[in-house]
């Protein structure tokens, strides 16, 4: 079945989603569709499915113009989704999932729970989509869940499969097994269209390639014949820099002194077993680990979130160890936390609230207990402008925005105090490339500028690419220091608990450029 | 969003938004076909008075027996409904703004106006309290806080108000102040009873306050039958009367009862309007009620924000006890306030949560109240057709979609239109 996507378009308001979009997406072809977070992709794809309705353009299948009305009707023609957040009743089994909808059944309107596991047997063994139908869904791993989505799809016998970022939550190892079942079923003959913001991926997988940026298609590429690189610079429309530059540090005098902290979570349990690290001005620590060792912890107590059961915090003169957030901030911290849309953000107020929401009671956004708003949006137009925020003013809603946008305003919020410190969580998960490389390079202006910088972080390759000194924490303690040519190998043993580190913060051969890894 | 920034529109598209400079009768067409705020209640009034219209057709022996000859005097069945409804929607409206006949006579005799006015008095004082009480459970809901416990703090407010009114001497400068203050203390302390509860132990404030309904309400029956709360040589439970020095003034003389609580109400409602737009600490609610985690990592207090919150929610409705008792009843009796916490509440469901809202919906609920008693008396259709017209209201503002597909609407600009339930018990 060959799918054509003819001058689509799409407008939400002022805003255009979708400019005139034409894709043609052939027989057998995985097809990618590439691009930063907000360029349209997934508009693209709702439109395709019936969720939203084009203001113009046609969708044609095998040459004759069809109109979905509704999902369902996408489905009737052979159009198959997998969303980015899976669609199943966890309490359901693996069977019960995939004939949802549309239950096989006997005379008497018994299900026929033979037939749909029989099918799914088919289909597992003719595309190597390994499930066990009886299985319950809540009891299977992120990737066989996946799987049971394609089922669905295909038991529906879909011929062409839209995937909306499948990779986001697969390891490495899913990954690699959902590319072979990408693999198999483009041979059969079924279609795929693969939507993602990941060049490796595009790379190692795609047929053709679909460059997507603010709602246009801005370029076609044959995976043989580009590189990241070329890719990256269609999606940001600019050349992106794929290392991060920065000078050796200059560290100053210790700004955060922590000493043998320990913190109890809610079930008694020591989640910070006797933590003593230090943190200068101008260098970037960074704090290395598998989630859940204590990381996240040890960072809300920098910032007061939570107190320590014993040791000490100390920022400058000041003893944080049983002070409240707020004087934690007033005293110089600054903190970009790790789920920008639970503690960062107010997801239904504009960017210039979202930008005062730590000074909006202070001169000179408030006097009095009254809030001076013409200040605070004048302040919101001038953020804006200074942390490249792409917004149409800062009224807009910040829910309305990109994941790289909403980060930008958690940024610019955090950095517009007076910062002795930056504790930075997982700043850049689940952003896009152009995002990734702005939020690095004002991490390191704030160091260089002064400032001392605790980096949390799992991806090893922004570790290595930021941190001056990296501390490895495994199971609430803190294993080893080690400067940034340690090598990930090493660090990625210490993270297991596994490697002592030996004598360290011998960081002499500091490079100043590292290169960074763009998965 | 500005609809400037777009690039040239087709002009032949129907559905894109006219351009900013559009003349001022497209964008009212476009504003009142479209499901926005301001349509969408005002549709459902209507709807309202359509469903009593149905009501009162099926009712009235006279409308059903024209209806049942339709085959043989089939114009009779029309002018009979039409003069039915007539009468009782004038009445409505006679009993609760204007009688024209009354205004007439007023007008060629130049006597009688105190009765002129009396539908549009009695309408603004039943209004008073729910304006009060309104505004303060609307200042909770838009903070995320659900203030159910509305009669509580009433008759906390009106106990404090009375125990002031009779037990303090003083010229009314000072006493009239410290009556109306002693209402808003009495519904601050039953509002901080929840308040301190959620903020230390997580309890939910709305089985709280419900269950503090029911305390309050005997607290009151249980010390009418006490001295020194109780009228000295009388076996009913009825209170002491207030000073007269601790009494609302009338606005218009004695005739007519509306009085100096409407300013009160008014003044408050406006100083609710400022507070949750521009002040510092409404926009801390605000952010405390949207996202109580970003709060406290931007440096708020959410303890102290869902403490001070129920307290200012139930001094406002402490204040509605206040009112009555210093404006009209001057003695409390068992039963005090009625149901005036709970249409507080829909009252705030009716306004939108915005004070002027509120002011608007406590105006056409007292209207219909006090409408529905002289429609009653002048033409037999019992009052309780005014709660089925109220809940059908209600029940339409809550689904703004059922209205937008009724009346055929557009569909609203992002952002235009929300659910109040949102959140609801959350």
């Amino acid at each position: 079945m060959k799918l054509e996507l003819a001058g689509i378009t799409k407008r939400f308001g002022a805003l255009v989603a979708n400019d005139h979009i034409d894709l043609t997406v052939a027989p057998g072809e995985i097809h990618c569709l590439l691009g930063e977070n907000g360029a349209g992709k997934s508009t693209l794809m709702n439109v395709l499915f019936g969720l939203l309705h084009a203001d113009e353009g046609e969708i044609r299948i095998d040459d004759e113009p069809v109109r979905f009305a509704d999902p369902g009707d996408a489905v009737r023609r052979g159009i198959g989704m997998v969303h980015q957040h899976f669609m199943l009743v966890p309490v359901f089994s693996v069977a019960e999932n995939v004939v949802l909808g549309f239950e096989p059944t006997r005379g008497g309107g018994f299900l026929d729970h033979r037939k749909a596991r029989k099918d799914i047997r088919r289909l597992s063994q003719e595309f190597g989509l390994e499930v066990n139908p009886d299985a319950l869904v809540e009891h299977l791993p992120v990737g066989a869940q996946q799987r049971v989505e394609i089922l669905k799809a295909l038991i529906r016998d879909a011929k062409v499969l839209i995937l909306d970022e499948p990779t986001a939550v697969l390891t490495p190892q899913e990954i690699e097994a959902l590319f072979r079942i990408m693999r198999s079923l483009a041979l059969a003959g079924r279609s795929i269209l693969f939507i993602t913001h990941k060049l490796k991926e595009v790379l190692a997988v795609a047929d053709r390639i679909t460059v997507m940026r603010l709602g246009k298609v801005v370029g076609a590429a044959d995976p043989t014949a580009v590189d990241e690189a070329e890719l990256a610079a269609m999606m940001v429309g600019r050349s992106v820099e794929l290392v991060v530059r920065k000078e050796p540090p200059k560290p100053g005098p210790v700004v955060l002194e922590l000493r043998g902290v320990r913190i109890v979570d809610a079930r008694g349990v020591a989640v910070v077993d006797g933590v003593d690290l230090e943190v200068r001005a101008g260098e970037i620590v960074a704090l290395a680990g598998v989630q859940g060792n204590g990381q996240t912890e040890l960072s809300e107590a920098v910032c007061a979130l939570r107190n320590p059961e014993a040791g000490t915090i100390r920022l400058d003169s000041t003893d944080l160890t049983k002070a409240t957030p707020k004087a934690a901030l007033r005293a110089g911290v600054a903190n970009v936390p790790e789920d920008r849309q639970v503690d960062g953000l107010v997801l239904g107020m504009s960017i210039a609230d979202n930008l005062v929401l730590d000074l909006f009671d202070r001169e000179p956004f408030a006097r009095h207990g009254a809030r001076d708003l013409a200040r605070v949006a004048a302040d919101g137009e001038i953020k804006l402008a200074e942390f490249d925020i792409r917004a149409p003013s800062a009224r807009e809603t910040v829910g309305n925005l990109s994941g790289g946008n909403q980060q930008k305003v958690v940024v610019a919020r955090e950095l517009s105090r007076a910062v002795k410190l930056l504790v930075a969580s997982q700043p850049t998960r689940g952003l896009d490339v152009g995002s990734i490389e702005y939020v690095h390079r004002r991490i390191i202006e704030e160091r260089d500028r002064g400032a001392g910088v605790l980096l949390v972080s799992s991806e090893l390759d922004e570790v290595l690419a930021l941190g001056d000194r990296i501390a490895v924490m495994y199971r609430g303690r803190i294993v080893g220091i080690v400067g940034p040519s340690a090598g990930r190998d090493r660090i990625g043993l210490m993270m297991a608990g596994i490697a002592q580190p030996g004598p360290s913060e011998s960081d002499g051969d500091n490079p100043p450029v590292t290169n960074l890894d763009l998965t | 969003m500005s609809a400037a920034s777009l690039p040239s529109e087709a002009p032949e598209r129907p559905a894109s938004p006219p351009p900013v400079d559009a003349p001022p009768w497209r964008r009212f067409v476009r504003f009142v076909t479209e499901a926005n705020v301001a349509m969408v209640t005002l549709l459902a009034v209507v709807g309202g008075l359509f469903v009593g219209a149905i009501l009162i057709v099926v009712t009235t022996p006279a409308t059903l027996h024209a209806w049942g000859e339709l085959g043989s005097h089939p114009g009779r069945a029309f002018s009979v409904t039409f003069q039915t409804l007539g009468n009782a929607y004038g009445a409505l409206f006679v009993g609760s703004v204007i009688s024209p006949s009354a205004l007439g006579h007023a007008i060629s005799s130049g006597r009688g106006w105190t009765g002129v006015f009396t539908p549009i008095s009695e309408t603004l004082v039943s209004a008073t309290p729910l304006i009060l009480a309104g505004t303060g459970v609307a200042l909770g809901f838009s903070t995320g806080v659900f203030n159910i416990g509305g009669q509580g703090q009433l008759i906390a407010g009106a106990l404090a108000a009375t125990y002031v009114g009779f037990g303090v001497h003083a010229p009314i400068g000072i006493h009239l102040p410290l009556v109306i203050l002693a209402g808003a203390a009495g519904g601050a302390v039953a509002g901080f009873i929840p308040g301190i509860l959620k903020a230390r132990t997580g309890a939910h404030e709305v089985i709280v306050t419900i269950m503090l309904n029911y305390i309050f309400l005997y607290l009151l029956e249980y010390l009418l039958t006490t001295q020194p709360l109780q009228e000295p040589h009388q076996s009913n439970s009825i209170s002491r009367t207030i000073s007269s020095t601790g009494q609302l003034p009338h606005l218009f003389g004695s005739g007519l009862r509306v009085n100096l609580g409407l300013i009160v109400a008014l003044a408050v409602a406006a100083g609710a309007s400022w507070f949750m737009r521009r002040s510092t600490l409404g926009f801390e609610f605000k952010v405390i009620g949207a996202n109580p985690a970003a709060g406290r990592t931007a440096g708020m207090d959410a303890r102290r924000a869902t403490i001070l919150v129920l307290m200012i929610s139930g001094a406002l409705v402490g204040m509605a006890g206040m009112s009555t008792l210093a404006g009209t009843d001057f003695f409390l009796s068992t039963g005090y306030g009625g149901s005036t916490g709970f249409n507080a509440i829909t009252v705030a469901l009716l306004g939108r949560n915005r004070p002027l809202g509120v002011v608007l919906g406590s105006l056409l609920f007292a209207a219909l109240s006090t409408g529905g008693r002289y429609m009653q008396a002048s033409t037999g259709i019992p009052i309780d057709l005014t709660s089925v017209i109220q809940a059908v209201i209600v029940f339409m503002v809550a689904t703004p979609a059922l209205v937008r597909e009724i009346f055929r609407l557009r569909e609203a600009g992002a952002g235009k239109i929300l659910l109040f339930t949102k959140g609801w018990g959350g």
